[in-house]
């Protein structure tokens, strides 16, 4: 019987650094979201939080968009 | 290809296991949207069921998933794997039954484990493989799955705490939605895939496929079929246990548990562990309990559903097995529980009547008295 710790490991590093990283992105830009409707209502324009929460969904797309990658490849 | 009658009686009954496993395991995706009212839950079961077929037709590991040197190959006839089967679907609608989010997978090896113990002996069953591919990722899975989703939880709430809630309550809906969407195509490429590759081995098994041959189209395609309308049909019994019972859910919460659980699932997968998606989702959502602050985990709930996991296989080895004493004794054995197999199923059936949960019940609240008595 031959078990595979390391491998487990593995799984347990990337899952973990996945998904603090894609939370993250997307908590960071749920709060950008968020900063905009403020700006918005103080009267500016709120463009570049918008754009920095387009950022940040976009970099969690690409990661998501990657991982199912690796199911198909 | 012409079939003896033997091996179309396994094609259907590993069909009617794919369609219990679609109904089982709907909850690991969509509970948590539906409790946080992401999606609403006729269109949340029906995306979970196209997802589902769609990820059935996107891998080719499959005859591997399925065998994966549990058993021998080849002391495995089709009468054994019938027996097999029958053991799984009943224990896949007891649990059902009674709501418990038990694994599908481990109904299913345990079903073929305890068939082939009995009619081909204890040493047709590779222990070793056993603990190796199944009891090691059981336990470690959940709790990788559950200390991830805190950490996610827990940096969640953490940063978005002073942006504007209104916003934060929408923006993780939308996430939720993607998030769920995930669980359920990794769902499809690896539970679809588990039926495809029973289905493969009987066909190699009675000489109508090849050796080592893939799928052919039409059982990528019925396997792929009977799991998105078994989803499709939805367990809201199950989609209650986890969605409402472990704790309760907020849509931050649900995308961390989500991501968490097809982060685990994608990269175990990519990795060759073969690992209950159940147990993966149960985990995240507790996790996710626990990553909010005073959010609270009903470990009374929990408990049941780790007792159900630890029952699982060894229950539908005993099933699976009775049912290969009873098969091999000859062609009326085989029909004896063919016809003891639908009898149970009708019961289960008529049972749930009486306290029916579906889509109008499902976000009501809930009862005073709950069926749950395992």
């Amino acid at each position: 019987m031959h078990i595979d710790w390391g491998s487990l490991g593995v799984v347990f590093v990337i899952a973990l650094v996945s998904v603090v990283v894609v939370t993250s992105l997307f908590s960071f830009g749920v709060v950008g979201l968020s900063q905009r409707d403020a700006a918005r209502e103080a009267g500016g324009s709120g463009g570049g939080q918008l754009a920095g929460s387009v950022l940040c969904f976009a970099a969690c797309a690409a990661i998501i968009g990657y991982g199912i990658y690796l199911i198909v490849a | 290809m012409d079939f003896s009658l033997i091996v179309l009686v396994v094609i259907v009954a590993a069909l009617a296991f794919d369609f219990t496993n679609g109904f089982h395991d709907t909850a690991n995706a969509m509970a948590t949207s539906i409790a946080t009212g992401a999606l609403k839950p006729r269109v949340a079961v029906a995306v979970s069921a196209v997802l589902n077929l769609v990820g059935a037709f996107l891998s080719v590991e499959v005859a591997k998933t399925i065998s994966g040197g549990i058993v021998d190959d080849t002391k495995v006839t089709p009468v054994i794997i019938f027996a097999g089967l029958v053991g799984a679907i009943v224990w896949n609608l007891v649990t059902w039954l009674i709501g418990l989010p038990s694994s599908s997978s481990h109904a299913l090896f345990g079903g073929l484990i305890g068939a082939t113990w009995i009619a081909s002996g204890s040493d047709a069953v590779h222990f070793g493989k056993v603990v190796e591919k199944v009891l090691i990722p059981a336990l470690a899975s959940p709790i990788v799955a559950g200390i991830v989703a805190t950490l996610g939880t827990f940096l969640v709430y953490r940063i978005t705490a002073r942006a504007k809630q209104d916003t934060v309550g929408r923006s993780f809906k939308a996430g939720q939605i993607a998030s769920a969407s995930l669980v359920s195509l990794a769902h499809g490429t690896n539970d679809a895939q588990k039926t495809m590759g029973v289905i493969t081995l009987t066909l190699i098994a009675s000489g109508s496929l090849a050796p080592n041959s893939g799928p052919p189209l039409w059982v990528i395609l019925t396997a792929g079929t009977a799991i998105a309308l078994g989803t499709y049909l939805g367990g809201w019994r199950i989609i209650q246990t986890m969605g409402k019972k472990l704790t309760e859910i907020q849509t931050p919460q649900g995308f961390a548990a989500e991501t968490s659980a097809a982060a685990v699932i994608l990269t175990s997968a990519h990795l060759g562990f073969a690992l209950s998606t159940t147990h993966v989702c149960s985990g995240g959502i507790i996790g996710s309990g626990l990553g909010r602050k005073l959010a609270e985990v009903r470990w009374g709930v929990a408990g049941k559903m780790v007792l159900a996991w630890a029952l699982t296989l060894p229950a539908a080895a005993v099933v699976g097995a009775v049912a290969a004493e009873v098969s091999t004794l000859g062609t009326w054995g085989t029909v004896l529980v063919g016809l003891a197999g639908v009898v149970v199923a009708l019961g289960i059936f008529l049972a749930s009547k009486r306290n029916p949960v579906n889509a109008e019940t499902i976000t009501e609240p809930e009862p005073g008295v709950q069926p749950v008595n395992a």
